[in-house]
């Protein structure tokens, strides 16, 4: 429909009302006077028999003349003149009123001024509503029709846009009210998405949130993941393309977690919150959907692993003695950041008895020591996730994020003779040139470390890297959210 | 009608593609499937000697009515045993 369709008196007065608003109906009286005095063409937004002392209201119920009269407020009072808009006034305003419609005291029993009511043409869900049947949505995507007799779930999952599980659809109405999320310009291009490098648009970012289910209030940090991913140093395409296990992992930082209601405490790498859930979930299909990255395609996983459909969890800071992830990077605390780290799975790290820093890490360090193979190292860059068990040690012993993080290094210094190629019956391992020398698990700032997970438990757990982490590799990135 | 925006790059069409047809038959397995309509037999006996001849392996189904779709374990099984099908339409 266009706005041409839409009526619109030329000349004279017009006031938009609805029953819902008290104010309205103390303004009733009122507008009958001027109906009596001059004439005026009253819009009625919810009851077509309201007011019921004008005759010829018109039922607005629609909200066509509404959105085009641009109406915030109810009651509006216009005046126009040639078709022009030459003054309006919003709520009871007897000054206002009587200056647009040139009467002199109107509504003599009223208060002098009352506010109006939100208008039902701007509440939410409608607004998007009238933009999509006025043609004002901006959107620039192409358009998929589903015909009636098509199951509209069924018709996603035949194009190929889910993950396997269903997803919600993109209705522009949908689209509309994510992009409310940000106030970025739907247009704007994050960079070049891998495999297929396309521009990944916000507009189109923001369709995948829709379809991973997301609040538009997720929005933010949906984009701040992607631009981690579309970083040159993350190397999303060797990511994807690699036969290992991996996949972004996200990890929240600042006031953003708690806004958006996101969990860092127990089962923080589990199911169970929408926003853990659906963030992961966004990344990956916009890797999929924007970028045409599809398993068994430009994706060459062996195995894969269950995280990509969605990993994503929220750093405990408000639990933690130590610094914030994204103060690593860089970015002070209290600022809302995302880091992507190319990573897998969760091996836990169960030690129920160390009561000592030192005997923690040396039980951690064991574990870190393991990972991929024990005969691997450097193996890849990894994140331990240190839970609050485990974290009162280090806390009560005074050991800041730094000294846990060096004395997890130190021990994963070994002797490189055991790992040799060959040595203990394995063929596995490293150069046999290393011999004599020691060799170290991580390359130096390879390890991180974050604090989340419930209040019982002595375990924590360790997020594995790519076999090829570093500047030749995937580097994890971290990027501030922007609102 | 129910209207989506598409999440991809948009560099494929918007109706579903259908499946790449094969450049050639040999080496594959062709499924002739005879939906129970009278003389389909008689088109698709024929069909089986021409790519019989030609060495392509050819499997045989038939639906039980012509009145219904495939019953979900025979289409299944077709799925798994051949490369593609040729069905006999008409009378």
């Amino acid at each position: 429909m266009s706005d041409m369709s839409v009526a619109i008196p030329r000349d004279g007065l017009v006031a938009v009302v609805k029953r819902d608003c008290p104010t309205c109906v103390l303004a009733a009286p009122v507008l009958a006077e001027l109906a009596a005095q001059g004439g005026i063409v009253v819009y009625t937004q919810d009851d077509p028999a309201f007011p019921e002392d004008i005759a010829d209201r018109i039922d607005d119920t629609g909200l066509d003349v509404s959105h085009r009269l641009g109406i915030e407020i109810v009651p509006t009072l216009i005046r126009f003149q040639d078709g022009q808009d030459i003054g309006r006034t919003y709520g009871w305003d007897r000054a206002e009123w009587e200056r647009i419609s040139g009467f002199q005291g109107i509504g003599a029993g009223l208060p002098a001024f009352r506010p109006g009511c939100g208008a039902k043409n701007v509440e939410p869900g409608v607004i998007e509503r009238l933009k999509v049947r006025f043609g004002e949505t901006g959107l620039e995507s192409r358009r998929v029709e589903i015909g009636d007799g098509e199951d509209e779930f069924e018709a996603m999952f035949e194009r190929g846009w889910s993950d396997g599980l269903p997803i919600v659809p993109p209705t522009e109405e949908r689209v509309l009210r994510m992009l409310a999320g940000t106030s970025r310009d739907p247009q704007e291009v994050l960079g070049l998405c891998p495999p297929n490098l396309v521009p990944a648009t916000v507009e189109k970012i923001a369709i995948n949130a829709v379809m991973a289910g997301c609040k538009p209030e997720y929005l933010p940090v949906v984009l701040a993941a992607v631009e981690c991913v579309l970083d040159p140093a993350f190397a999303m395409h060797g990511v994807l393309a690699t036969t290992m296990f991996v996949g972004p992992v996200v990890i929240v930082n600042g006031p953003i977690r708690r806004q958006i209601g996101m969990n860092a405490k127990g089962n923080a790498l589990g199911q169970g919150n929408r926003a853990n859930a659906t963030i992961g979930r966004a990344l990956q299909l916009v890797i999929r959907n924007i970028g045409g990255g599809k398993p068994r395609e430009v994706d060459r996983a062996t195995l894969g692993n269950p995280g990509k459909y969605t990993y994503c969890f929220a750093e405990d800071e408000e639990g933690s003695c130590w610094e914030p992830l994204s103060t690593d990077f860089g970015i002070a605390r209290g600022v809302s950041a995302v880091t992507v780290f190319a990573g897998f799975g969760l091996q836990g790290v169960v030690d129920q008895k160390s009561r000592t820093p030192e005997s923690l890490t040396r039980s951690m360090a064991g574990s870190l020591r393991a990972i991929h193979n024990p005969k691997l190292a450097p193996a890849c860059d990894a994140i331990l996730v240190v839970c609050p068990e485990h974290e009162r040690t280090f806390r009560n012993a005074g050991w800041s994020k730094r000294r846990v993080y060096e004395e997890l290094f130190h021990l994963c210094e070994m002797p490189a003779d055991p790992l040799i190629a060959g040595a203990d019956g394995i063929a596995e391992g490293v150069k046999p040139a290393l011999a004599g020398g020691t060799v170290n698990k991580f390359r130096s700032d390879g390890l991180m470390i974050v604090r989340a997970g419930g209040g019982a438990g002595m375990f924590s757990g360790i997020i594995a890297g790519w076999s090829t982490p570093g500047p030749t590799g995937s580097l994890p990135v971290c990027r501030e959210v922007k609102s | 009608m129910t209207v989506l925006l598409d999440p991809t790059s948009e560099r494929s069409p918007a109706a579903r593609e259908r499946l790449a047809r094969p450049d050639r038959l040999e080496g594959l397995t062709v499924g002739l499937l005879d939906i129970s309509k009278p003389r389909g037999d008689v088109f698709l006996n024929r069909i089986d000697e021409l790519l019989t001849e030609r060495g392509i392996t050819v499997k045989r189904y038939m639906k039980p009515t012509v009145a219904k779709p495939a019953p979900l374990p025979l289409a299944q099984q077709i799925g798994t045993e051949v490369n593609l099908m040729i069905e006999g339409l008409a009378d």
